[in-house]
């Protein structure tokens, strides 16, 4: 018996949408085995890992306050990677972000205003633009790669981080310790659900999912991005801007990230701290490629992928297995997306090639 | 002795997922003979060829050599039998000399002593000037078939594969070609030789198999045949030739190129230099020319991917058009067909509504602040698509999905329905089946009926001849005098071809 890879005439639509699901079912069947090969039963395993995150109220508000970073800068990457603009550097732009929105926060951490949360907002947007910028610059002026780029630029934003909190912007009443003065209550983005740290920045990503929705799939930038990504020389017939396009897809990732940033800051954390983001600039990366590089999708994958984080959380506590179970889930359905990719192009057929004579024109 | 055939394909099969490549071809070559393998693109020429040069395997079927039942696995094989082939595509490496890319191409036993002199040697007696020692990047494309001929002959084989040979030549050149050939068929050796081109078989070939959609469907002498015949049996139907209406080349200049000079975007591209051309409403003009000879630097200046810095060297409707981008030209009335279908003139993975769109968004109105009209796209794509007679199931079927014919047909439809004032297409129906090229000509002729200038830019001179009023030829980036399509021979535009031709005064002082 013999078993090939055939190529489909024209790509499976179904298969777009299958294959994340085939990918996710096969990962969690290879860490089943994993478990049972550490000793630790399997079924258990997977529900503390995937049910039980989410059996409260709290779990599923937790579960969105983390997917919230991933699905904003997911959505902003997934654009970009549409268009062959390969924006790495999504955790610098976050942290610069959160630097220009906190820093905002900061100079009014004794004030109370209602303008305060969106001005952060705004300047958080702004700072992961700027940060953004660079790249775009460097890559539409000199043709440099950035992905070098924006990936050495996050080296040093998170550098720029740490010299804040443990110079000019730490708390002078906070023992030395390297963290900022706590925001102002009015600082703060406004908590949707009581005794959870669910807040108004997981509606913002939902806007931006649909905003990114609309973008890609009814406007012409979407259109411009998704022909520049498919056929570089059919853009430039039909006049489209490369040099635009590349600085407004990094301006919108970086901007996306920037305000994720802010979020995580004004919404989850409340002050600057050293560590503002366990990655999740760069998780956004495989987030994105998880939801095909639609924002939808995006929505979905970033909720998964929040998923796969509480549940490290809650494996390690209860059942004692290490941290870095989150890090080989992660890995394994990147793995498993790019394996059951093929069948979007490929099917598979089993035994000697037949001849299809009605095929033939 | 000449009773067993050199080679004997008997009941070849080659199914590809879709599409059967061949099904049940059977060929016999004899020794000496010269064999023609004529089909249209898509025929099933290639895929049969590749598998007698072990590029490929068959599904089923056998191959006998000399009598002798083989197994052709791979080049190698091909090679140790006495296969040698010529590819349309030369696999040549410009740094390097004559001698040493020959040396990198056949079985190291044979570069061991005096290769440059078995060059010299082999080159003279077939009428193939070469010099060992020259770099392949100074020589002509014409001398670098040569090398791959020469690279073939040195190997002593016994069947030679030319692959559309002649696609890259001047009419000289495929004299030369044709004599070398005759010359190897006088020794005894047999030549598969792949073509479309009718003239050339009916002057070459002592027999043709004809192939369509995978099978063979006629064997003849092309020396009995018209070209016209073998055209219906290659095509299976009876060939419309374009209907012309009157000739009014009289109009009102539409685009006009003056002395556009311009230095090549591209690596190994050819400069632009002192071109003059008016095309007038109702005209079509035809350019002839050898690949890489500045069709696409022309192309890329009209399309406006390229600009020029001087905006007056481009005049469309009388009005300097250099320095508009593409999307100012569809709204100044230029239609353009690039050469490639899929991914230059069309996206290969969107559907024929967004391809549709791609060129037509603004000059039809196909977006509304910003935002993409997609009922009124997928109106405009279905027009286009029963318009021209575009084979599809639907619009939002992707430009993958269409054969090569159809979709030319769609992006030729697309341009023609924004009603343009100037056309330009490079390679209408380069790798087109002969209906559609049929059917894209007879468009491009109505349009010019209708008052459009026509720039068709084409290596196919029988094309250009049907469809052109007048013709010019362009060679090495300079653009010769047009001259009536009916007052210039197809030997004068061969010479120009090659270059050899006067030079042209740049006449226009203003």
């Amino acid at each position: 018996m013999l078993i090939r890879l055939e190529q489909r005439p024209e790509p499976s639509a179904g298969m777009v949408y299958v294959s994340p699901v085939i990918a996710v079912v096969l990962t969690i069947l290879t860490s089943m085995v994993m478990f049972a090969l550490l000793g630790v039963d399997p079924v258990k395993a997977i529900v503390t890992f995937f049910i039980e995150p989410i059996s409260s109220l709290d779990g599923v508000a937790e579960l969105c306050v983390k997917a919230t970073p991933l699905i904003l800068i997911g959505v902003g990457l997934s654009l970009g990677f549409q268009a062959n603009v390969w924006n790495i550097g999504a955790e610098g732009q976050l942290v610069i972000g959160a630097l220009a929105g906190g820093g905002l926060g900061l100079a009014f951490f004794d004030q109370s205003s209602v303008f305060l949360v969106p001005a952060m907002l705004v300047c958080g947007v702004l700072g992961g633009m700027a940060w953004a910028a660079i790249p775009a610059w460097l890559k539409t002026r000199f043709n440099t790669n950035e992905i070098l780029t924006s990936l050495m630029l996050t080296y040093v934003g998170l550098l720029v981080l740490s010299y804040l909190v443990h110079g000019p912007w730490k708390d002078p009443e906070g023992q030395n310790f390297p963290e900022s003065r706590l925001f102002h209550d009015s600082a703060l983005l406004p908590i949707l659900i009581d005794e959870t740290r669910l807040n108004v920045g997981f509606l913002l990503a939902l806007l931006v999912v649909v905003a990114g929705w609309v973008l890609i799939s009814r406007h012409i930038i979407g259109f411009q991005i998704k022909v520049i990504g498919m056929a570089p020389m059919a853009a430039s017939f039909a006049g489209f801007k490369e040099k635009r396009l590349i600085w407004l897809t990094l301006l919108i990732s970086g901007g996306c990230a920037g305000l994720a940033g802010v979020i995580e800051l004004s919404g989850a954390i409340g002050q600057i701290v050293p560590t503002i983001s366990p990655g999740y600039g760069f998780t956004a990366i495989i987030v994105a490629f998880l939801g095909r590089l639609h924002p939808v999708g995006v929505m979905f994958a970033g909720l998964l992928m929040a998923l796969t984080y509480l549940g490290g959380d809650s494996a390690q506590i209860t059942m004692n297995l290490p941290n870095a179970v989150t890090g080989v889930f992660q890995g394994m359905l990147l793995f498993y997306l790019l394996a059951s990719d093929v069948l979007i192009k490929y099917r598979v057929r089993i035994g000697a090639p037949k001849i299809q004579r009605e095929a033939a024109e | 002795m000449a009773e067993t055939p050199r080679l004997e394909l008997i009941g070849i099969t080659k199914a590809y997922p879709g599409v059967v490549a061949n099904n049940n071809v059977s060929l016999k070559i004899m020794p000496g003979e010269i064999h023609a393998l004529l089909g249209e693109n898509g025929a099933g020429k290639s895929t049969l060829v590749k598998f007698i040069y072990g590029v490929q395997k068959a599904d089923a079927g056998r191959v006998m050599w000399e009598g002798q039942q083989v197994q052709i696995s791979s080049p190698n094989v091909a090679r140790k039998l006495g296969v040698g082939m010529v590819f349309q595509h030369f696999s040549l490496f410009d740094a390097l000399t004559v001698e040493e890319n020959i040396t990198l191409g056949i079985s190291p036993e044979l570069t061991k002593d005096d290769l440059a002199g078995r060059i010299r040697e082999v080159s003279l007696q077939y009428g193939l000037p070469l010099d060992p020692g020259r770099y392949v990047h100074t020589l002509s494309v014409g001398e670098r078939q040569r090398i791959e001929v020469v690279r073939c002959l040195l190997q002593d084989p016994r069947l030679l594969i030319m692959d559309e040979p002649t696609s890259v030549l001047t009419p000289q050149e495929v004299d030369e070609l044709f004599k070398t050939l005759r010359r190897l068929s006088e020794e005894g050796v047999s030549i598969l030789y792949i073509s479309h081109k009718l003239e050339e078989i009916k002057a070459l070939c002592h027999t043709a198999t004809i192939m369509r959609m995978g099978e063979v469907v006629a064997e003849c002498t092309p020396g009995n045949e018209t070209a016209r015949s073998m055209a219906e049996m290659m095509m299976g139907a009876n060939l419309v030739s374009p209907e012309r209406t009157d000739r009014q080349t009289d109009g009102s200049v539409k685009l006009e190129l003056r002395d556009l000079t311009a230095v090549s975007a591209h690596h190994h591209g050819t400069d632009l230099k002192n071109i003059n051309l008016k095309v007038r409403a109702g005209e079509i003009m035809g350019i002839a020319g050898i690949a890489g000879n500045g069709q696409r630097e022309l192309m890329e200046i009209l399309s406006g991917e390229v600009r020029v810095d001087d905006a007056n060297s481009v005049q469309i409707d009388g009005v300097a058009a250099g320095r508009l981008d593409p999307v100012q030209r569809r709204l100044a009335g230029v239609g353009l067909v690039p050469e490639e279908r899929l991914g230059h003139g069309a996206v290969p993975d969107m559907s024929l509504w967004e391809n549709g769109f791609l060129s037509a968004a603004v000059k039809m109105k196909l977006v509304k602040n910003g935002f993409i009209q997609i009922a009124a796209s997928n109106a405009f794509a279905e027009d286009v698509v029963n318009e021209f007679n575009v084979k599809t199931p639907g619009v939002s079927h992707m430009a993958t999905s269409l054969s090569g014919g159809n979709l030319q047909k769609f992006i030729i439809g697309r341009e023609i329905m924004q009603n343009p004032g100037v056309i330009v297409a490079l390679q209408p129906t380069w790798g087109v089946d002969a209906g559609s090229a049929a059917a894209i000509r007879q468009a491009l002729i109505n349009l010019a009926a209708q008052g459009a200038a026509v720039l068709a830019v084409s290596q196919d001179l029988e094309e250009l001849f049907e469809i052109s009023d007048s013709i010019a030829v362009i060679c090495e980036g300079r653009m010769s005098e047009p001259r009536l399509a009916e007052n210039i021979t197809v030997e004068e535009i061969g010479l120009l071809m090659a270059g050899v031709a006067q030079e042209k005064e740049p006449a226009d002082a203003d």
